[in-house]
């Protein structure tokens, strides 16, 4: 039977049918994270349990960290110190390789473990964050669960799961140079809605996937749990392979041959039949942004917001204080923020500072870049992109999840507005009635630069007074 | 784990879509490593007018007293939405909500109830509007949900069925711990990683390469 790439990574990870299309799978590799994997890591010593098989589990310090100069254990969240230290004692207890919060391989989990060579073709990988599927790019069947279930895989290398259906997003056209896979994810969540993939496992293909490097492919599988679904993943090819070629944890020797001629095979037969097709066309592409509190609230930046025909709709725009029928671009802003494991690495660094250079944000905006890793951080700086965002008024952070969420600790405000290259525009989630919307790094810096949600063209054609304005400032 | 079999309760209606686990259980309620203690940043976001004060918002379903004492909540499509904190769950069930019907929930929290004696309940939305209709009003309407017979007896006395995987339904009657049933199979997980590790030796880190 012709084989979708999923059913390969599946019926290969499969220790026991359970029944009712459930199985018992092999987990090759568990990642937690200081907020919900130190939860885990109590209860599983609490329990009298081990982790069976401690070299195959990492762990980062990325959710509750302090992401300014200085860090240490204490954070501006209230109470973050103690996640912090229950995550490295039991970290330490299970004998789990910690990228500890000052480690020179520290890092966002999503950006690190692809950064080391954990996560590989072919492999089982989990993580108690719902963004795991980003590590799907690799051609690995990667996906997010909760605490208890993270009890499971530490405990026993195994998971109870239940199939999810096949569905294959073809991505047809020619990606603009200016646009990138952020725009891509934003329009296909936008057009399929925030549970268009709900019940599946994607596979993203086509010729737009194929031209995209590595770093873009994880920023359009990160966003798949914002469709709902299982996870995503894309099948590996020669990119995949030089991405992963030497790094620390990745097979070398006589075993990198071996696994290269086994990830050959890792993509779907010609025929194979997925549950649900589906075709987006991208050729009228144009810079995307959201304007409620649902990722599927996209729009193109020359759209206007649209008149609400639910309940939910109405909710959103009372909440996001923006009026239907009124443009997005143009919306006055107070924040704007670049970072996060969709959008926090070098190549998204490098796009932001492209429009940042010999610019300055806009007076009255707080602007803050956070790399996705040390390593991320450190390449940046090599090139000298921390001095382009420093000189044009942004914050140059150490690396974690920062703003991505509100944990308590920092906020940009009450009804702030902030454009955000991050995953989600959910009410209160980058502070209390902190206003959100998405969009990639190129679009947050020229609006950050216009101090309203602006398309990067608007940077190039700036009038004689905006630019004495943010001299002044 | 508390069993599931069978429940007699109100129900509230709060049938919006896209309810995320941020709205469930804001990310700064999350203050200790704990399981507990959680109920009471329950949908914070909308329950109190003032967060900080906790003042609570006399709009909010579940501050109106019709409601006290809801053990069912029924929901819009794809609740659960976003990340995949158990906290949503954890706060769900300390506050006795032990049954959500849905048109449809997001996998990491479907999961996440399954392993906390929490039923998540799946139908369609024509289904959920019916059930929402007649939760309205709260206290003049109990709904019993009976697991075993995998049905909703509904205040007008109508029943409607429901699906759930046998797996699912196994863990929520006994409330095992899938940790400990799972460990039953200590031996054919070894077998099958022996195997694995000796046709793909990277897959294991043990030994670095």
């Amino acid at each position: 039977m012709a084989k979708t790439l999923f059913d390969k990574l599946w019926d290969a990870h499969v220790v026991t049918e359970l029944g009712d299309d459930s199985a018992l799978l092999y987990i090759d590799r568990v990642f937690i994270h200081e907020r919900t994997g130190s939860v885990a890591l109590k209860a599983l010593q609490e329990s009298g349990r081990k982790v069976r098989f401690p070299a195959n589990a990492f762990g980062t310090m990325d959710h509750i960290v302090d992401t300014i100069d200085g860090r240490d254990d204490n954070t501006i969240m209230p109470s973050g110190r103690e996640f912090i230290e229950a995550m490295r004692e039991g970290c330490e207890w299970a004998g789990i390789r910690l990228f500890d919060i000052n480690d020179s391989d520290q890092g966002i989990v999503h950006v690190i473990s692809p950064e080391q060579g954990i996560v590989l073709p072919g492999l089982s990988l989990v993580c108690p964050d719902s963004h795991t599927c980003s590590q799907g790019a690799f051609g690995a069947l990667a996906w997010g669960i909760g605490s208890t279930e993270a009890e499971h895989a530490l405990a026993t290398s195994t998971l109870r799961v239940s199939k999810p259906k096949t569905m294959r997003i073809k991505v047809n056209g020619t990606l603009d140079p200016s646009l990138t896979a952020k725009d891509v994810i934003m329009h296909i969540i936008g057009e399929l809605g925030a549970a268009g993939g709900s019940g599946y496992a994607i596979e993203f293909c086509g010729s737009v996937i194929d031209s995209m490097d590595m770093e873009a492919r994880m920023t359009l599988c990160n966003m798949g749990v914002e469709l709902s679904a299982f996870t995503a993943m894309i099948a590996p090819d020669d990119k995949t392979i030089q991405f992963l070629k030497g790094r620390p944890y990745a097979p070398s020797g006589k075993n990198w041959d071996d696994a290269l001629q086994e990830w050959q095979a890792l993509k779907s037969c010609d025929g194979a039949n997925f549950d649900e097709e589906i075709e987006v066309d991208i050729s009228a592409l144009q810079e995307t942004v959201t304007w409620g509190t649902s990722p599927e609230h996209a729009l193109p930046i020359s759209g206007v917001i649209p008149t609400p025909n639910s309940e939910s709709m109405r909710k959103a725009l009372d909440y996001i204080g923006l009026e239907a029928g009124a443009t997005i671009r143009g919306t006055k802003i107070d924040g704007a923020f670049i970072g996060s494991c969709t959008n926090g690495r070098l190549s998204d660094l490098r796009r932001a500072a492209a429009i940042l250079k010999g610019q300055h944000v806009a007076p009255g905006v707080k602007a803050i870049c956070v790399p996705g890793s040390m390593a991320v951080k450190a390449a940046a700086e090599a090139e000298g992109l921390d001095r382009i965002f420093k000189e044009a008024g942004f914050e140059w952070r150490l690396p974690g999840c920062s703003m991505c969420f509100f944990a308590g600790g920092e906020s940009f405000g009450h009804k702030a507005r902030v454009v955000s290259t991050t995953n989600r525009n959910f009410e209160n989630r980058q502070g209390p009635r902190t206003r959100s919307h998405l969009a990639s790094p190129a679009t947050v810096a020229a609006s950050a630069v216009m101090g309203r949600i602006a398309s990067m063209s608007e940077v190039e054609a700036k009038t004689p007074n905006e630019l004495a304005s943010a001299k002044a400032s | 784990m508390e069993k599931f079999t069978r429940i007699s309760a109100i129900a509230a209606p709060l049938v919006r879509e896209n309810i995320d686990t941020d709205i469930i259980i804001p990310s700064r309620e999350m203050k200790r490593v704990s399981k507990k203690g959680l109920s009471n940043g329950l949908f914070a976001g909308w329950r109190y007018s003032d967060m900080e004060a906790r003042t609570p918002d006399p709009e909010f379903i579940l501050n109106n007293p019709a409601y006290l004492g809801t053990q069912i909540l029924v929901v819009g499509k794809n609740f659960g939405c976003g990340s995949s904190r158990e906290h949503a769950v954890w706060a769900l069930a300390e506050y006795g909500i032990r049954t959500i019907v849905a048109p449809s929930f997001s996998a990491i929290f479907r999961s996440n109830c399954i392993q906390n004696g929490v039923l998540p309940i799946a139908v369609a939305n024509s289904e959920v509007l019916r059930l929402a209709e007649q939760a309205i009003g709260g206290s003049n309407g109990i709904f019993t949900v009976d697991l075993l017979a995998q049905e909703i007896l509904l205040p007008d006395g109508e029943k409607l069925a429901f699906e759930i995987s046998k797996q699912d339904r196994q863990t929520l009657l006994d409330g095992l711990d899938p940790i400990d049933r799972t460990l039953q199979l200590s031996d054919q997980i070894s077998a099958f990683e022996a195997s694995r590790f000796a046709a793909h030796p990277w897959v294991s880190l043990q030994v670095k390469p």
